[in-house]
């Protein structure tokens, strides 16, 4: 399938294909794909809701989104689907309620086309964390996705669907979209609702779109944000039209770049296409300023006490009583709860909820989570003051482009390590999106990174966009993987 | 800070977790190796730094105690591992 969003919807809305007719291709794509981007697909179902969308606009009520195939993260809970969340936990877990983020896609008509594969409870940035095995990047099927949205990036990527929906905790949005050349969106904490969302660590965890193009990301973002008082985070504001600013000039934009992000740090491929993609952005009239992030480089220090110590709590639900996978065999009731999420959990799962547990338990509450609860106020003070110098923050996403499957299974601090820039976001709970800005080593697409202040998603999507107008590194697509 | 195998044991207990003896060792590297990672931050000076829980600092919403959601018994009641007359089944906890 090779339409954006937009164009999609302009045949949609022309009458020339109907979503039937698009269902019915991606379902195709799905199912001849050795890519492994699916954990479930179930063809009944997708048509019954190309149908629905079919009939709305029949009768000329449907929305610019209406028939649009799309890719849901196997995270949020959609009325009997099989919702995973890429765990042999929640292997038969079939979700008796719709998360928000559904709701708002089935209300704009978005067509489901399968439930997306990614690392268990979102924990991992390659997707080798999947109970349902990993997922291949379609730019060289040696390599990871990205994760733990990998599943969201490579189904995008490989032309299976136009769009699709991701979560970023740490950068499992914006990572796997530059290991895969698309373009993703993390909102504002707050914007999407996390009803339904099956958590991890809930004081970071945000839904957001993935597509081609900022455009498409910008037209999905429209159906997908919004208040939501089943949410207690969701922030009670106006609706907003994400697409309001896209072709808005981009004189005098003060682009900052983050004293040392281009140094060392990142390997030489991808500080070339960064350093291109930031040039282009000056080209288009941006003006490029120096700006200091001194507290950038503990972010994930930080990010590994607080995302487990939450993780670890929010987990302590999967007992095998009321949901879930439970032991075969047990003596008692604690041999029980330990034995069903011992089978249930992956290893990462595992160690994360060990390391939360740890850094909580009394006598280290202080010296680790107090201590990170500090070092996320000093990194939120580090972009205020950086805001007042720049308009939005430009750097790289990763320190290099996807790396081989099993490259960094063995160690997972090297994996954490790949984390530096886009989990000190997370932590000041800002907007940040990922657009591709060139190939690398291997001919691997590079992503470029925007930051902006909370609620700049609509300029962020204006930069994007600008960008991909003048560009197009976001046309390219992979040979022959779909 | 190192974690010696007896905190791996406690913290395993403590999550409702089993550590198998094959993986002890492999588990305590890995941990030791995350809390080297993490002990970076003690670099920091965060003296009188008010800690930060949450990205927006809003106080949480209040509603009116009405209920709001409408019957699902038996779709929650679907997905459990053990159950009988609609109640979920455990192991027995008192002799």
């Amino acid at each position: 399938m090779r339409g954006t969003v937009a164009s999609l919807a302009a045949e949609l809305a022309a009458g020339s294909v109907s979503a039937v007719e698009l269902a019915t291709e991606a379902l195709a794509l799905a199912q001849a794909s050795p890519l492994n981007v699916f954990i479930t697909l179930d063809p009944e179902r997708t048509l019954a809701e190309a149908r629905a969308a079919d009939v709305l606009r029949a009768a000329g009520q449907a929305g610019p989104l209406a028939g649009i195939p799309f890719a849901q993260k196997d995270i949020f809970c959609a009325e009997g689907w099989r919702t995973t969340a890429g765990s042999k936990m929640l292997g038969n877990f079939v979700a008796p309620y719709d998360a928000t983020v559904v709701v708002r896609g089935k209300a704009a008509g978005l067509v489901t086309i399968g439930r997306a594969n990614m690392d268990e409870f979102a924990m991992g940035s390659t997707n080798e964390n999947s109970a349902f095995g990993p997922v291949h990047n379609p730019w060289d099927i040696t390599r990871v996705p990205g994760g733990s949205s990998g599943g969201s990036a490579a189904a995008v990527a490989a032309g299976i669907v136009p769009a699709a929906t991701g979560t970023d905790t740490g950068g499992s949005i914006r990572q796997p979209a530059g290991f895969c050349g698309i373009t993703g969106i993390k909102p504002t904490y707050g914007v999407v609702s996390r009803y339904g969302m099956i958590a991890y660590a809930s004081s970071l965890d945000q839904g957001g779109p993935m597509a081609r193009t900022a455009q498409d990301c910008a037209m999905l973002l429209n159906a997908m944000a919004g208040f939501d008082a089943r949410d207690a985070t969701s922030l009670p504001r106006d609706a907003e039209d994400y697409t309001r600013d896209l072709d808005r000039p981009l004189d005098g934009l003060r682009v900052g770049v983050p004293r040392g992000w281009l140094a060392d740090g990142v390997s030489a491929d991808v500080r070339a296409a960064v350093e291109a993609g930031i040039v282009q952005l000056e080209t288009l009239g941006a003006k490029r300023v120096e700006v200091d992030l001194p507290h950038a480089q503990y972010a994930i220090a930080a990010y590994y006490v607080i995302a487990p110590a939450e993780a670890s709590s929010n987990l302590s639900r999967y007992d095998g009583v009321r949901y879930g996978h439970r032991a075969a065999d047990y003596a008692d009731l604690a041999e029980m709860y330990a034995r069903s999420r011992s089978e249930g959990f992956g290893a990462e799962v595992q160690r994360r909820i060990l390391v939360g547990t740890y850094v909580l338990s009394a006598g280290y509450y202080d010296a680790y989570y107090l201590k990170a609860q500090q070092v996320r106020r000093r990194i939120a003070d580090d972009f205020a003051a950086a805001f007042a110098q720049c308009d939005i923050i430009a750097g790289p996403i990763a320190p290099t482009v996807a790396y081989k499957l099993g490259e960094k299974t063995a160690d997972p601090v090297q994996m954490y390590l790949g984390d530096v820039y886009t989990t000190l976001v997370n932590l000041a709970g800002l907007p940040a999106l990922s657009l591709p800005c060139g190939f690398g080593e291997g001919g691997m697409p590079v992503g470029l990174q925007l930051i902006g202040g909370a609620f700049s998603e609509a300029r962020l999507l204006n930069v994007a966009h600008r960008f991909q107008q003048a560009t197009d590194h976001h046309l390219q697509t992979p040979g022959g993987a779909a | 800070m190192s974690l010696s195998a007896d905190d791996v044991r406690k913290m395993a207990r403590l999550s409702r977790l089993l550590i198998s003896d094959a993986d002890a060792a492999a588990t305590l590297n890995a941990l030791n190796n995350t809390l080297a990672l993490v002990e970076r931050m003690a670099a920091v000076d965060t003296r009188g730094v008010e800690p930060m829980a949450h990205a927006q600092d809003v106080a949480l919403r209040l509603r009116p105690d009405a209920v709001t959601e409408a019957d699902a018994r038996e779709a929650l009641m679907a997905n459990a591992p053990a159950a009988e007359r609609g109640l979920f089944l455990v192991p027995k906890v008192i002799e």
